[in-house]
């Protein structure tokens, strides 16, 4: 046990929700902001500090840092239990880090009604370290849902273009997902006579006495698909472009960068080790889908004209690379989703993040009106070349492992597949570069030369400076030295799928 | 002297329906005051009425565990029991909350209000009454008081016209159904007496005599056909299609604090009865199961399917609430075959009090002079303008719609997982659909009040009423704690569960 006075865990979900509450009873504007910071920086301080500890932690079923609190559904099998393994730490860093950045961007952004800002803002970070420090399925899910409401609302009030239609459309198709997902895993609950959430229970309980092979099925594509619509499987993705094209900056930085991996980490924290059978079935339904994902949004991707929606939509293609590695069913395959999902976390933040500051400087998201930026603003330009290298997947970058490990392991499914996830890798690099020369070189055109004249273009300020840099350490750190997360997402994998089904899971 | 009748005399225990003569008393209490009193301080009974509720609902809890608990009195007609003491105090707290939106819409109107106050306290005692009623004799009586009460009050605001239709809707539905109902009681009492079939008896207006009759006879025609003609009875009073049909119309035109009770009040007495129902008819349950299964799928679709149209909030609050009956229907069903489904019911009734009265008693103080006409396009800039009333509506619309963490999402959950025990995937199928097409108007509504403003809308339609009133402090804070008990249930629901699980012994 690691002998820490307080529970820091709890602590990590507890304080931004009681900024959040301070804040919204009416605090000034100057005090607000000063909680918000607290509330923002100790989640991710308190992640990078379990990160560093996790290995000499003492641990009990792969988790660390473990605490029970009851809150009175205990006879339901329903308990806070709190502590972090192998897979969901990464994740749980990937909360702290990119909820930071995103808290610092919206602290400086001087967003209308700024406190109501910053306590959604606050209320979804708590909701996401939630997410990954819960081993009770119950409130894994609650805690989802938690961050998902406030999504919803800061699309609507502060949203861009058509902000009221992508709102609704997100929720009902977001309330769709997280309805069918809630319905498997209480089958799950039911099915398994366990009676409880407990993750850990539920496996041991599953390991002794596994599901008959049917109900393995029928339970998986119902998390399949709930977990797929959150996670904007193709063709149940339309949400995304549209809602992340309308989303403030700091929310879609949570929700594309964080809060979405909450379907892929469920499909690899319990859907794949507790129903092992069920993927069997679902193999190549689910690989279509992700190709589908990969190649025709990758297409759609290259035809857009509008920055915000290109991030959008590459950002749901890449989902499908995700989605490949979990249809791949191996250690590795699981290994390459949580690595990919970090790096893709923290490049599509990065990403929406300097599509804000390029906007601020030339008052359009058209790809077609912008060019030369570069030499008014040699950071903004190398940030975003920085963060569409690693968005492709260059060597150097987080984004490279995670790809390279998934397509090792989607070999063994079948080559053809794997020639088709590479293919997407040219298409992203063919939208991404694209990108960068449109807004960064060549010829500024006549209408944007007009708006440089009207309003002097500055370079990358601090206050857009610091988030960014947070986002592209933590890109470069984890892509030179992958094994602080891989080593124990190894020993934990091992551990979880154990051989013998992961072996016969692939014919 | 016949012996019967002494038996009879000594169970009249007038202690054991002591909250009930309480609330009759207190109701003729209102009216004598009213003449005392000089016509200015009228306003001061609706206190008056508040103080005497709170006052039995003490009462009600200092003898909760009464000494008739798992007792009949009077000759069998009452049955008391730990669920009907529940109910005693869910409806003392209806009645409370609905005399404080009551104080809050008749400010606004010019009309006679003591008699108001006391016939809702009537209604309540019926409804008291109604959920411990043992014997078909009690169970009607109750249920007409209750029907009769509703006849005038719906109709109450007679300046509007509205409401003079509303009633006249309500009184013509209601009378069918009472002639149904009573229509299927006479054909249970006569094939009971019949004396060719076993069992057969002449006390069969009594729950448990019926109840021992139908265990003998199972599949008996005439019995089944009376079966249905009584759950259609109930199944209007909750409002379940296909007897939804006079909700719309019903809950726009009367008053609002008369539709929360109908809301609130009249569907948990609906279901406080099926509840009963569903065990006595118990040996027939080859024939209830499958109807209410029909029943809850239909209520869920059209109720939600309704509500995805409506403009006037009134009107959205009735059909939604059809698709809530829906789900609670689905509990119903459930505690059948697991008995941890007759708790999520009781629970999911109390989820749905505190949600509905906090979003009518923000529609009550929003009201204009014309209380039919509540639109949603009413709502645009309300989170602006007046922040606490917004983040009212917003929670207990949140809670009805089943957003975690508010509690209306534990309550769903309670029902989901006992109707996945009992098998009911395809009746769980229809409640996420209807769920997710809850979420649409839900937030349409929610949409309105945050992310609308008022001024791009006074170009097209210059007749939005301006919300000016000033927030009663007591019915404000008084709307906060039931939002944050909307927050609170979501989280940390031990105490009520406990409550709840004492139930059932």
């Amino acid at each position: 046990m690691t002998h820490l006075p307080f529970d820091l865990l709890f602590l990590s979900i507890a304080t931004p929700l009681a900024a959040a509450l301070v804040i919204a009873l009416g605090l000034p504007k100057q005090w607000a902001t000063k909680i918000a910071y607290i509330g923002f920086s100790l989640p991710a301080l308190i992640a990078v500090y379990l990160w560093m500890q996790f290995s000499a932690a003492h641990q009990v079923d792969t988790y660390a840092f473990k605490n029970v609190y009851d809150t009175g559904l205990s006879s339901l099998g329903i308990k806070l239990t709190l502590g972090l393994n192998g897979i969901s730490l990464p994740l749980f860093v990937l909360a702290g880090l990119v909820g930071l950045a995103a808290g610092l961007y919206a602290i400086q952004s001087g967003a209308e009604r700024l406190n109501l800002y910053l306590t959604l803002l606050l209320v979804m970070q708590g909701g996401l370290m939630g997410v990954f420090a819960s081993v009770d399925v119950f409130y894994f899910y609650f805690f989802h849902e938690l961050a998902l409401i406030p999504t919803f609302i800061m699309v609507g009030i502060w949203g861009g273009r058509d902000r009221s239609y992508a709102a609704m459309k997100m929720t009902i198709y977001l309330t769709l997902g997280a309805m069918l997902s809630l319905i498997g895993l209480i089958a799950i609950y039911v099915k398994s006579g366990a009676e409880t959430f407990d993750l850990i229970t539920l496996r041991h309980e599953l390991l002794a006495n596994p599901l008959p092979a049917f109900a393995q099925k029928n339970i998986f594509g119902l998390l399949m698909f709930g977990f797929g619509i959150l996670v904007s499987l193709w063709p149940l993705h339309t949400w995304a472009p549209v809602g992340y094209g309308a989303a403030p900056t700091s929310a879609a930085m949570l929700h594309a960068g964080v809060l979405k991996k909450f379907g892929l980490y469920g499909l690899i924290q319990i859907v794949l080790p507790l129903l092992p059978l069920g993927i069997g079935s679902w193999t190549w339904v689910l690989t279509a889908l992700a190709l589908g994902n990969v190649l025709i949004i990758g297409l759609v991707t290259i035809a857009q004209r509008d920055l915000k929606q290109m991030v959008g939509y590459s950002s749901v293609m890449h989902m499908g690379y995700a989605f490949l590695g979990v249809a791949a069913f191996s250690i590795m395959g699981a290994g390459g989703v949580v690595l990919m999902m970090v790096a893709h976390g923290f490049s599509v933040a990065l990403l929406f993040l300097l599509s804000t500051s390029i906007y601020h400087r030339t008052q359009t998201f058209d790809l077609g009106q912008m060019g030369g930026l570069a030499q008014k603003t040699p950071v903004l330009a190398a940030f975003f070349v920085a963060a569409t290298f690693a968005s492709i997947g260059l060597p150097g970058f987080a984004n490279f492992w995670g790809e390279l490990a998934i397509f090792v392991s989607l070999w063994k499914l079948s080559p053809w597949v794997t020639a088709g996830a590479v293919a997407g890798v040219i298409i992203s690099a063919i939208y991404g570069l694209r990108a960068a020369a449109n807004i960064f070189f060549g010829q500024p055109t006549t209408e944007f030369a007009r708006i440089a004249e009207q309003k002097p273009i500055v370079d990358l300020r601090w206050s857009e400076k610091l988030p960014a840099l947070v986002l592209l350490i933590a890109l470069l750190f984890v892509g030179f030295w992958p094994k602080s997360i891989s080593t124990p997402l190894n020993a934990a994998l091992q551990t979880i799928y154990p051989a013998a089904t992961s072996a016969v899971a692939v014919k | 002297m016949n012996p019967d009748l002494i038996r009879i005399a000594q169970s009249n225990q007038w202690f054991a329906i002591f909250p009930e003569i309480q609330l009759g008393c207190l109701a003729l209490a209102l009216l004598i005051v009213e003449m005392i009193l000089p016509k200015k301080e009228h306003e001061s009974i609706s206190y008056l009425s508040i103080a005497g509720q709170l006052g039995i609902l003490v009462g009600v809890l200092i003898n909760y565990r009464t000494v008739f608990l798992g007792e009949t009195t009077f000759g069998g007609m009452l049955q008391h029991s730990a669920s009907g003491q529940f109910m005693r105090v869910f409806f003392i707290l209806t009645s409370i909350f609905v005399t404080l939106l009551g104080m809050v819409a008749f400010k606004k109107q010019k009309l006679p209000r003591v008699e108001f106050f006391h016939i809702v306290l009537v209604v309540t005692a019926a409804m008291m009454l109604l959920a411990q009623s043992n014997h078909f004799v009690m169970f009607f009586v109750a249920l007409e008081t209750v029907t009769v009460g509703f006849y005038i009050l719906v109709g109450y605001f007679r300046n509007n016209p509205l409401s003079l239709e509303a009633g006249l809707k309500y009184l013509i539905t209601g009378a069918l159904s009472s002639a149904i109902l009573l229509f299927g009681i006479v054909l249970l009492y006569g094939v009971a007496g019949d004396k060719t079939l076993p069992g057969h008896t002449s006390a069969s207006l009594n729950f448990s005599a019926l109840s021992d009759f139908l265990a003998a006879n199972p599949g008996n025609f005439l019995a089944s056909v009376g079966i249905v003609f009584v759950i259609s009875g109930v199944a209007f009073k909750i409002g379940a299609v296909p007897f939804q049909i006079w909700i719309p119309d019903v809950y726009q035109g009367a008053p609002t604090p008369v539709t929360a009770f109908l809301a609130v009040g009249s569907k948990a007495a609906g279901f406080a009865v099926l509840m009963i129902f569903a065990q006595v008819f118990v040996a027939y349950r080859g024939l209830v199961e499958p109807l209410l299964a029909v029943l809850a799928a239909a209520t869920i679709i059209l109720g939600n399917l309704g509500a995805l149209t409506q403009h006037n909030v009134k009107r959205l609050m009735g059909l939604s609430g059809v698709s809530h009956a829906g789900y609670l229907m689905l509990g119903v069903i459930a505690s059948y075959h697991v008995p941890q489904a007759a708790d999520a019911v009781y629970f999911y009734l109390v989820v749905y009090l505190c949600a509905s009265f906090a979003v009518f008693g923000v529609m009550t103080h929003l009201a204009g002079e014309n209380d039919a006409d509540q639109e949603i396009e009413h709502y645009a800039d309300l989170a602006r303008e007046k922040p606490v009333l917004g983040a009212i509506l917003a929670i207990g619309l949140g809670s009805l719609a089943g957003i975690p963490p508010l509690a209306g999402f534990i309550g769903k959950l309670f029902i989901f997982i006992p109707a996945y025990k009992a098998g009911l995937y395809w009746l769980l199928a229809v409640a996420i659909v209807g769920v997710v097409l809850s979420i649409y108007y839900y937030f349409g509504w929610i949409k309105a009040a945050y992310f609308t403003s008022r001024t791009t809308k006074l170009e097209v339609e210059a007749a939005i009423p301006p919300m000016h009133h000033e927030i009663n402090p007591a019915f404000g804070s008084v709307l906060v704690v039931l939002a944050l008990f909307s927050v609170l249930l979501g989280v940390y629901q031990a105490p009520l569960m406990a409550w709840i699980a004492t139930l059932h012994y």
